[in-house]
């Protein structure tokens, strides 16, 4: 089963069915499968880069959310300041790498939970700095975002331009996490997360390994930022509530640490079905969509431990 | 003011602390963020209003309604802890450290939309069994009766977990097995009804907890557990997870600094969860292990 979804074809066959998607969309009457298709082509943006520093390397991060929202509020600031679109996402690219960069070199000596801890801590603050310093950011009141049309000449309609655009950055995401995983860096990830003391021992340099993977993962939480601020055109710091950083933990968890395959399928559950809940519901079960979120996530859990799509060599582990 | 601060920050600290408890008992033995637990404070706040609303001639003010609230929700509560970790996270217990945590959150969503669902969308508000009086203590301060209830109710308890986890063959049974859990059932203590009791226990105090938050606040909603969870859980690591008198100090000390920061610094109000987590980085990063955790052994 794990062995077909691997496979090359069935990779082709997936991105000709996310390239399809708008199509089946506009044919089915049903254009807000193209908002579904990018909220969750966002997460596993997201899902991608936590992957990096809690799937590779296991280092629990319980504030991701913080880092979209550093990248979704400096392309807001960069775009008012009248800076081109995509000089925009890179600033904020850079400006997220930046920060993760000094909340890991300052953190990263703390073990286990006490870091997940702390993490939670700083997207907390994070999220209520940005609500606090209204003159910056507006407040709680949000952000306008300046109108930005990428890929015009694909597609007239906004959403399906940013779900194009949000497609090619997951296929980016995608190759260059197969190149770092199947590298001299990946697997030293992942002898660090096997064993610390061993992989110190065999010569890996832990601490900069380990700083690597947390900072890179900002990278893809600062795109996913940007691109949402200016999909969006609105910020607002209720968008980046500590529950968005527990969905990105249980993207990856669920679909299977440190398995590329596992992390976009989990986000292609957990992003995806309840706004399809919501748009398909009848409005008296409409409330129930978290209900069944929740119970989804429990029976999965209960009874796939390892992850949907678990990584080939953790499957070897837990099997053997 | 400072006599008056400090009243508000015992009252506070001292919930803070008992719901931090809850936490690092389970924490103790199993080395698992009860991700729940905001959940179980939650349900057992409605569980005294459930009461009172139900038996408001019986147990509707007084002494007999407020002692019937806490054993109500605390026995509540508990039952629900244990319920949730014999089907939530006993069948994950052996098979990696985060798979109990998804399962957590999982069923911290499913309690919170029940009740959402099936009970009350609107914030309710909570029956007063006390007779709020305010006590002048000098230099313009004063303590209300409520405070009086929520600090006494809290310190009852702490000392009674404090016998229970040092003077019965429980506690000590509980003790050996946050010590090391695979010995303990080697000396023929049967692990997983220790477990379970700590849960009880834990998840009881949680109840108590949600009760006197329901009293301080004067109404309750089905996601009033998550702020105070997230904190408590804050002050329990600032402690030092896993230990007892950790919950405590830290309990009192983040509700020491939240009434601080609303007090004395200007916006202080809108700034002080951000100075009260800033100060628990700022703790981790001197000392790694909270103010009284025991330092851990690298794996090897």
């Amino acid at each position: 089963m794990s062995g077909l979804l691997r496979s090359r074809g069935t990779a082709w066959i997936l991105i000709a069915a996310a390239l399809a998607l708008p199509f089946a969309a506009h044919a089915a009457e049903f254009p807000y499968l193209v908002r579904v298709g990018g909220i969750v082509g966002l997460f596993m943006l997201l899902g991608l880069g936590l992957n990096f520093t809690l799937g590779y390397v296991g280092l629990f991060d319980l504030g991701f959310i913080a880092f979209y929202a550093i990248g979704a509020y400096t392309t807001s600031i960069a775009m008012k300041a009248h800076v081109p679109a995509p000089a925009a996402i890179l600033l904020a690219i850079a400006v997220t790498v930046f920060a993760r960069l000094l909340l890991g070199i300052s953190i990263l000596r703390l073990r286990g939970d006490y870091l997940a801890v702390v993490t939670m801590g700083f997207g907390e603050i994070a999220r209520l700095t940005i609500n606090n310093m209204d003159w910056l950011t507006n407040g709680p009141k949000g952000m306008q975002v300046r109108p930005w049309r990428p890929l015009a000449f694909l597609a007239k309609d906004p959403n399906v331009q940013f779900y194009l655009l949000i497609v090619a950055a997951v296929l980016a995401g995608v190759a260059a996490t197969r190149r770092l995983e199947d590298s001299r860096v990946g697997r030293a990830w992942v002898a660090i997360r096997e064993d610390e003391v061993a992989a110190r021992l065999s010569g890996i340099p832990v601490r900069e390994y380990k700083l690597l993977a947390f900072t890179l993962s900002a990278v893809f939480a600062g795109l996913a930022g940007s691109l949402f601020a200016l999909w969006e055109q609105f910020v607002t710091p209720e968008s980046f509530v500590f529950w968005e950083s527990v969905l990105v933990v249980s993207i990856v968890v669920l679909g299977g640490m440190g398995s590329i395959s596992g992390v976009l399928l989990g986000a292609l559950i957990l992003a995806g079905v309840p706004p399809l809940m919501q748009a398909t519901l009848s409005a008296e079960w409409i409330n129930y969509r978290y209900l069944f979120f929740g119970l989804i996530l429990v029976l999965v859990t209960l009874f796939r431990p390892q992850g949907l799509l678990p990584s080939s060599r953790r499957e070897a582990e837990l099997t053997s | 003011m400072v006599l008056q601060q400090l009243v508000n920050a015992l009252t506070l600290g001292a919930i803070y602390s008992l719901i931090a408890l809850g936490y690092t008992l389970v924490y103790g033995i199993l080395a698992m963020i009860n991700f729940a637990h905001s959940e179980v404070l939650m349900l057992g706040a409605f569980a005294a209003l459930g009461l009172a609303t139900i038996l408001p001639a019986a147990f509707g003010t007084g002494a007999l309604g407020l002692g019937g609230m806490f054993v109500v929700s605390m026995l509540g509560a508990g039952l629900v802890n244990v319920i949730v970790e014999r089907f939530a996270y006993r069948p994950l217990r052996h098979i990696s450290r985060l798979a109990p945590l998804i399962s957590a959150i999982g069923v911290s969503i499913v309690l919170q939309n029940a009740v959402f669902l099936w009970l009350s969308t609107q914030s309710l508000s909570f029956p007063q069994p006390v007779e709020i009086k305010q006590i002048p203590l000098g230099g313009g301060a004063s303590v209300s009766s409520l405070q009086l209830v929520i600090l006494g109710a809290a310190l009852a308890l702490m000392a009674l977990l404090h016998f229970w986890v040092e003077k019965t063959k429980m506690g000590k049974a509980m003790r050996a097995c946050a010590d090391d859990i695979t010995t303990a059932g080697l000396m023929g203590i049967n692990a997983d009804v220790v477990i379970a009791v700590t849960f009880f226990v834990g998840g009881a105090l949680g109840g108590a907890a949600g009760v006197l938050y329901g009293m301080n606040y004067g109404s309750i909603k089905y996601n009033l557990g998550f702020l105070p969870g997230a904190k408590a859980f804050t002050a329990a690591v600032l402690g030092g997870i896993g230990n007892i008198r950790g919950a405590v100090l830290g309990g009192f000390i983040l509700g020491g600094l939240e009434v601080l920061a609303s007090g004395y610094i200007p916006n202080g109000a809108q700034w002080r969860d951000v100075i009260a987590f800033t100060v628990l980085i700022l703790v981790l990063l001197v000392r790694p292990s909270g103010l009284l955790g025991e330092k851990l052994a690298e794996k090897v």
